[in-house]
């Protein structure tokens, strides 16, 4: 249950500390669920990882869909070298999904540290 | 205990979040840029965009509507002038903003602050060419008049409510992966540029550095025969034995000028290292009703331009109770620049005229305070001028103006010379200085009804110098070579003039009645292709940089071309016919030495001479001809101009082929560097089995067709910085001296056909798309049918057309 909840609750939060606050806020996410709800640390890394990398990924596919891929070929071409939307979105996903899990497991490590 | 982990596990964070905040990869951090909720993936506009909306701006008088066409052409009603210059700046900023921003920053030679410190040399190019101070002189005009003014401001006014309201999640793309932000927009920037359109079409029609060097090579005969001012083979807008009025002005030629001027051997390091493209060039032409199968005259006009996404035009129809006009705009100037109203259509080419000329000036000291001048020392005005760079520290210049302008070259700047021992201090003398409005010739044309309203409205215009051409609904034809345009004495501002008195000055302008002009001639057409706009009975010295084939081309066409329909017209805005070919092969063929050729080489020639002379897409003849030719230019001229080690100006194509067709033992031919001399048999056969050694790589690497080689592309507008935002290597065919004028990146920038019948009918192509997104279907949708040469229809919209189903989406504009 926790698991889940960590995940819902990390996407959620991320979503809406990007409204207001640069990228990298999805860290404090990450990083403040992960120690108030207690989970081991490798349980920890998981959820806030998941819930980036599904959270991102599903939304650069659905703004992507919605374009008809008109703009993630040239956007893959530019960052990524090659014409490859899919490898795109898996950069950005992991991206988001690599900084929460590791706030995450810092998180967790802060609590398991008092 | 679990402290120590908790460091590791949040140094990593830490860690991670610093690199992907920073511009490893890309200039934005790759975390911002790459956040689906705010950053790039945000570009992304769906296929199925609404673009209605309702808006309301307290700097609106009235109400205003835009009708969005299915190619998200805006067609614009408003009640009043003030409000539709509001909406069209809005449009520009909503669908080109990052166009506009980039284009007058780099026009102000600020273009450091987007790309760094690569940029300097073009900044400082830029500033030292005047360009802020030429704005600053012509918004002085633009803002005399409180009536055009509070236009200039509307234009702002609506560009900055789109700005105003933009958050950074909505930032164009370029932005974001720049890491820039979006400026306001003002007045200047507007001058600014048309000044940036002032210096790409008159800033690179002198060549007095290169002259200056020639002047050192060459003897006095031998200059006027390489680089003649009327051409043989020219055919002038204005016909020839046309007669011209005595001048009202007679220029007198300084008592000195032999001994200083023309035969002053000083040789100028100074090479601008950012001159204009010199086939910025264009067509129009206009046929009559005499000659058209309707009765009514058919006007076309294709300016040609670098290419680029977006586009340098922006399609608009603007209605007001005081006007109601279509065509194409400039996304950071306010009205229409080249289209049609209810009554008439206009167009533009660039005039090519040396409007720009440079004298040498002596300094007191390095400080540059003082200069020498009329028999005492002067103080010139120090414009210190910083350009900031982006991730760097500013670099300060410091630009001494003179009563001639600014000191372009001096001891610290030098453009891109290559060699430094023969730096000068050249101050520039350039029409665009001069304190003109020329957008509110725009603003008169958008309205004008008949001849004299058309006349009336192009009077004021003073730089660059265009060709206007005009048809009206009642038929007259005109066109009008218009700008400020110096009155030289013969010899006039070819090279480097001393500096020291006003003798060397200019003396006057030529009055602007005294403009070559012609209205219904009797053939029943007039075209312009950037040639000499008339021939050597025209009373005044002329220099400039022509170009000649695409009016010879035209003017072969209109005069026997009859019964013209619009299909014709589209046809011959198309037309691939290579004239300069078709007179020079002839020779090439008659001196190539077959006996010398290998069997690889004799396809080649066989390629040429089954070739009907037409520059095709596929064709393997113009691929030859083109190779050869260049080659046999170069065995001609390369070792005379390179016995100086400064830059020489190069004789034209067409100089060339006139010089061989007259002379065969042309005394170029003969290598300066050998102990034997050519003949042109050795010219040309040498030549020819030089171009088949590279014809043989071209074979190799992907074929002889013509598209291959000249490779039409339409580049985003940071090029190679943004891969994959293009439209490279198209299967067109063209060049610069076909009527079609494809070459790499820069040819017909807008195809316009306006024929002018009761019920207007008109059609219009360019090659790119409304949208300035990168990420929306509109960014590029009109390419293809560009490179094929359709068109589409300009629908002259009416309000009551407003549920028509092309109507695909409507912003309504209220006063809040």
């Amino acid at each position: 249950m926790k698991f889940f909840t960590s995940i819902l609750l990390t996407a959620l939060l991320s979503f809406a500390a990007c409204l207001y606050l640069p990228w990298w806020s999805i860290a404090l996410v990450a990083f403040m669920v992960a120690a108030l709800i207690p989970q081991k640390p490798g349980k920890a890394f998981l959820t806030a990882f998941i819930a980036l990398f599904i959270f991102w990924f599903a939304l650069c596919f659905f703004l992507s869909s919605a374009n008809n891929n008109v703009l993630v070929h040239k956007l893959s071409i530019l960052i990524i070298k090659m014409d490859n939307p899919y490898l795109l979105m898996t950069v950005t996903a992991l991206i988001g999904a690599l900084v929460a899990g590791f706030a995450g497991l810092s998180g967790s490590y802060l609590r398991r540290s008092k | 205990m679990k402290l120590f982990p908790f460091i590791i596990s949040a140094a990593t964070t830490v860690g991670l979040v610093t690199v992907l905040n920073s511009t490893l990869v890309l200039p934005a951090p790759l975390g911002k840029i790459l956040n689906p909720q705010s950053g790039v993936w945000q570009n992304a506009e769906s296929a199925n965009e609404n673009f209605n909306a309702n808006l309301s701006f307290p700097n609106l008088k009235g109400n205003a509507n835009v009708y969005f066409d299915e190619r998200l052409v805006p067609h614009v009603f408003a009640e009043n002038d003030e409000d539709i210059y509001f909406i069209q700046g809005y449009l520009h900023a909503k669908f080109r903003l990052f166009q506009m921003d980039l284009q007058t920053k780099a026009a102000e030679g600020r273009a450091s602050e987007i790309a760094g410190s690569k940029a300097i040399q073009f900044d400082r190019e830029q500033r030292r060419l005047g360009m802020r101070y030429a704005a600053e002189n012509s918004l002085i005009e633009m803002e005399k008049e409180p009536k055009q003014k509070a236009l200039f401001n509307a234009y702002t006014n609506g560009v900055n409510a789109y700005i105003e309201k933009l958050s950074p999640k909505n930032y164009p793309l370029e932005y974001k992966v720049l890491n820039i932000e979006p400026e306001k927009w003002t007045n200047i920037r507007t001058a600014l540029l048309l000044k940036m359109m002032a210096k790409m079409l008159s800033s690179g029609t002198e060549a007095d550095l290169e002259g200056t060097n020639a002047k050192n090579i060459f003897m006095p005969d031998e200059l006027k025969a390489i680089y003649p001012q009327v051409n043989d083979s020219l055919v002038p807008m204005i016909p020839k034995g046309t007669v011209f009025e005595k001048p009202a002005i007679v220029p007198i030629k300084p008592a000195n000028a032999d001994s200083l001027y023309f035969n002053n051997q000083k040789l100028v390091a100074a090479k601008q290292a950012y001159k204009p493209n010199i086939n910025n060039g264009s067509n129009n032409w206009v046929v009559g009703g005499s000659k058209t199968q309707s009765g009514s005259p058919i006007l076309c006009n294709d300016p040609h331009l670098e290419l680029s996404l977006p586009s340098i035009w922006y399609e608009m129809q603007l209605n007001t109770p005081t006007c109601n006009v279509y065509g194409a705009t400039l996304p950071g100037s306010p009205f229409v620049i080249i289209g049609f109203n209810d009554s008439c259509a206009w167009g533009v080419t660039n005039a090519q005229r040396d409007v720009k000329d440079y004298y040498e000036i002596k300094f007191k000291d390095a400080s540059k305070k003082e200069y020498w001048f009329n028999n005492q020392w002067q103080a010139s005005k120090l414009r210190i001028e910083e350009i900031k760079v982006k991730g760097g520290v500013s670099v300060f210049d410091t630009i001494a103006y003179t009563i001639f302008g600014p000191v372009m070259f001096d001891a610290s700047y030098n453009g891109m010379a290559t060699n430094v021992s023969e730096n000068r201090n050249l101050a520039i003398r350039w029409v665009a200085h001069d304190p003109s409005d020329e957008a509110s010739t725009f603003y008169n044309l958008n309205r004008a009804k008949n001849y004299d309203d058309y006349l009336n409205a192009i009077k004021s215009f003073q730089c660059p110098g265009q060709n206007f051409i005009f048809a009206s609904k009642t038929g007259d034809i005109a066109l009008w070579q218009q700008a400020k345009f110096p009155a030289r004495w013969t010899g006039q501002g070819l090279y480097i003039m001393p500096g020291q008195d006003s003798s060397f000055m200019w003396q006057g302008f030529i009055p602007q009645s005294e403009n070559p002009h012609i209205k219904n001639p009797e053939r029943g057409f007039i075209e312009s292709a950037n040639q000499r706009p008339v021939d050597s009975t025209y009373p005044y010295f002329i220099p400039g940089q022509y170009l000649i084939p695409r009016g010879r081309a035209i003017e072969h066409y209109l005069t026997t071309m009859n019964s013209i329909t619009t299909k014709d017209m589209m046809e011959l805005q198309n037309n691939y016919y290579n004239i300069t070919a078709e007179n020079i092969v002839p020779t090439l063929l008659k001196y190539v030495n077959e006996n010398e050729l290998g069997e690889n080489e004799k396809k080649y020639l066989d390629y040429i001479k089954r070739w009907n002379f037409m520059a095709n897409a596929d064709s393997k003849g113009q691929t030859v001809y083109n190779v050869w030719w260049k080659n046999l230019q170069q065995f001609i001229w390369d070792d005379d101009l390179k016995k100086s080690k400064n830059n020489v100006a190069y004789p034209t194509s067409e100089t060339t082929m006139e010089l061989l067709i007259k002379d065969t033992a042309l005394i170029f031919i003969d290598d300066i560097n050998t102990p034997q001399k050519e003949t042109i048999i050795q010219a040309v056969t040498t030549s020819f089995k030089t171009a088949a050694t590279m014809l043989a790589k071209y074979e190799a690497n992907g074929g002889l067709e013509w598209s291959k080689i000249n490779k039409g592309s339409v580049y985003h507008l940071l090029k190679t910085n943004m891969p994959g935002f293009s439209r490279p290597n198209l299967t067109v065919g063209g060049n610069d001296d076909i009527i079609n004028a494809i070459h790499d990146s820069h040819g017909p920038s807008w195809r316009m056909i306006v024929s002018l019948t009761q019920k207007t009918e008109a059609y219009g192509v360019y090659p790119g798309g409304q949208s300035g997104n990168p990420g929306s279907k509109y960014y590029d949708d009109y390419v293809n049918n560009w490179a094929e040469g359709k068109y589409f229809p300009l629908w002259m919209m009416n309000k009551a057309e407003a549920t028509d189903k092309k109507v695909m989406a409507t912003i309504n504009f209220k006063k809040r």
